[in-house]
């Protein structure tokens, strides 16, 4: 993409028209919000990925990213892009989405890919085996355990007995007491709930990865099993925001709220530090 | 040599050093370029502020800043050199056997020399590990399955071409097969993270070891699976133990994880060394306890017993090391002459 010709375009401010011009980039930045790194499960405008989101004047939104390193896997990375064109283009405003990934060893096939509207198969060829569906799949599931295990423990925590919470339907789960901290692991828990089947009401709310039921017996071993699935994924994140940070000389922990709030001059003006 | 306050003596052997050469006059590309960086990142990250090095030392340090780092400074006994070839990058390599056998011809009792082969390079390669092996007297061999070369992203160890690697290494006597499969060397695609092929190997082949080298992280929930169901599969904790001095919670979470689904006898100290160096490491790691919640769960205990085993004996163990024998051999060449000032015992 060439900078400077988005760049006319971006006079948010004489967008008068309409009061809901303002709300745009908000909006922008909701969506992107939704979008996970799927192997870590975090938040991509969290992990403090993306360093522009912008609205042209045409309604067309830019977005720019980078990683924690220049080999950050090419199938996660366009997986990543791919996630945030879909999400954006839901804006029912939205007339078009542009993603660029930035400093990384396969930045410009990627963006080529991306611009021209390819599959990563499409834009890898024959270095690509398999397509993203099943890598998708794969990294939904383990977000799915992992939140999962979150909310077991929690709940274990909170005094409720296996017999109880093997026996929870999906009804029951959403309307059990539990403070703010089990509010917000319920509510990620069940995001990914349909990862493993369909939701209703009266279904179990505790299945594993084949979507059975969880049992009393053995409860306690398939808890520990989870288990490796969540360290793995706090490992990996730490890891991943440590080297963003010396990467690109940030400072971790991040506050990701800074970064949506940041005008787009103030956000050029970070870029343009960066090496 | 590590010594405790009460005295007792540690043999460490450090399961994974390089002596490498990034510095921009090697550096063949931008890639080559990016790689050293992406080390520096690591180390600068993950390192305590007092321990970090200058840009440039990281790029290309000699012989004898790498013998003092791990043995004078350091608490290690011995070190295993692991070759990353990275010719693709580096003019004259990264960090090739030839370069490391610097290091071991100028001192044979500390290093120990392992090789590298590529299941790609076909029958040359193949003739090019057994002179490789024939020169070096190799145990050991370090490989990347991930690494992209030409048209092909990576190879899977139970691929058929790799069979014929594994089973001529078992036949020259290479018994350790250290795997890198770990944070991203070379861009990955889906099956370059995946550790599955170790399951196959190991089953297949049950007198050579399988050392999975950075525990399997990205994917220590698969690597930990695997390694519980076969006898011959072990844990290095490189790039794992430096989170034990900025995220000692995960650090425990790791280690508490691996002891509980691999056990003590299987994991295996490595500093990463110059990413990161082996007094610090060793240092914290002999201070450090399993906190009691995460014991709670997992029942694992960071004794002293199970540190000794992975700071040395399991490496010795693999690696046919008589550690009294060997201890005595270092003492007679003059190695353990400093111990009396630099030899740490903690409060």
């Amino acid at each position: 993409m060439s900078k400077h010709v988005t760049d006319d375009l971006l006079e948010p401010h004489r967008q008068v028209e309409s009061g809901q011009v303002e709300v745009r980039p908000a909006e922008v930045w909701a969506c992107l919000r939704g979008v996970m790194d799927p192997e870590l499960d975090e938040s991509v405008v969290d992990l403090n990925f993306v360093t522009r989101a912008d609205v042209d004047l045409r309604n067309r939104v830019h977005i720019e990213f980078r990683l924690p390193t220049y080999w950050c896997a090419a199938n996660f990375s366009f997986l990543m892009a791919d996630d945030m064109r879909r999400a954006v283009s839901m804006l029912d405003w939205v007339e078009g989405v542009s993603v660029v990934l930035g400093e990384h060893m396969y930045a410009d096939k990627i963006n080529a890919g991306l611009a021209q509207g390819l599959s990563f198969q499409e834009t890898f060829g024959v270095e690509a085996d398999g397509d993203l569906d099943d890598l998708r799949r794969t990294f939904l599931l383990k977000a799915f355990q992992r939140r999962q295990v979150a909310l077991l423990n929690h709940l274990t925590g909170i005094g409720h007995p296996p017999e109880t919470i093997v026996a929870l339907t999906l009804a029951e789960l959403d309307c059990l007491p539990v403070n703010d901290e089990g509010a917000r692991l319920r509510r990620r828990y069940l995001e990914r709930r349909d990862v493993v089947g369909r939701v209703r009401g009266n279904f179990p709310a505790f299945v594993d990865a084949a979507g059975s039921p969880l049992k009393v017996d053995g409860f306690a071993a398939y808890v520990s099993g989870l288990r490796r699935v969540g360290v793995n994924a706090e490992f990996n994140s730490a890891l991943c925001r440590g080297l963003l940070s010396v990467r690109f000389d940030l400072e971790t922990p991040f506050v990701p709220t800074t970064r949506a709030s940041l005008s787009t001059a103030e956000a050029q003006q970070q870029q343009s530090r960066r090496p | 040599m590590y010594r405790t306050a009460k005295g007792e003596e540690i043999f460490v052997i450090d399961g994974h050093t390089h002596f490498w050469d990034g510095s921009p006059a090697n550096q063949k590309n931008i890639h080559g370029k990016q790689f050293i960086e992406c080390f520096y990142a690591y180390h600068s990250n993950l390192s305590p502020p007092s321990e970090k090095w200058e840009k440039e030392k990281f790029e290309k340090y000699d012989a004898k800043t790498m013998f003092d780092d791990l043995f004078v400074a350091g608490y290690d006994d011995m070190a295993i050199l692991q070759p990353t070839y990275l010719t693709d990058f580096y003019k004259n390599g990264f960090n090739t056997t030839e370069r490391n056998s610097a290091m071991k011809k100028s001192h044979p009792d500390r290093f120990i020399l392992n090789g590298a082969f590529d299941p790609r390079d076909g029958n040359k390669g193949l003739e090019d590990l057994h002179a490789l092996s024939e020169k070096h007297k190799l145990k050991g061999v370090k490989l990347y399955t991930a690494e992209w070369r030409g048209e092909s992203k990576g190879y899977k160890l139970s691929d058929k071409d790799s069979y014929k690697y594994l089973e001529a290494a078992q036949k020259l006597g290479i018994k350790n097969i250290h795997v890198h499969k770990g944070p991203t060397i070379i861009p990955l695609n889906r099956d370059a993270f995946d550790v599955a092929d170790i399951d196959d190997v190991a089953t297949s082949f049950q007198d050579l070891n399988f050392i999975v080298e950075h525990c399997g992280l990205p994917r220590l929930d698969d690597f930990c699976w695997i390694a519980t169901q076969e006898t011959n599969v072990y844990a290095g904790i490189a790039v794992a133990l430096p989170f034990i001095h900025s995220r000692p919670g995960y650090f425990a979470h790791v280690i508490s994880e691996l002891l509980f689904w691999i056990g003590p006898d299987k994991i295996l100290y490595g500093s990463d060394y110059g990413i990161w160096t082996p007094k610090w490491l060793i240092d914290k790691f002999m201070a450090f306890e399993i906190p009691a919640d995460i014991t709670k769960e997992t029942g694992s205990v960071l004794t002293m017993e199970n540190k000794t085993k992975i700071l040395g004996l399991n490496a010795a163990r693999l690696y046919g090391i008589d550690v009294e024998a060997q201890k005595k051999k270092i003492k007679a060449g003059g190695g353990y002459a400093h111990l009396s000032e630099a030899v740490h015992a903690p409060a």
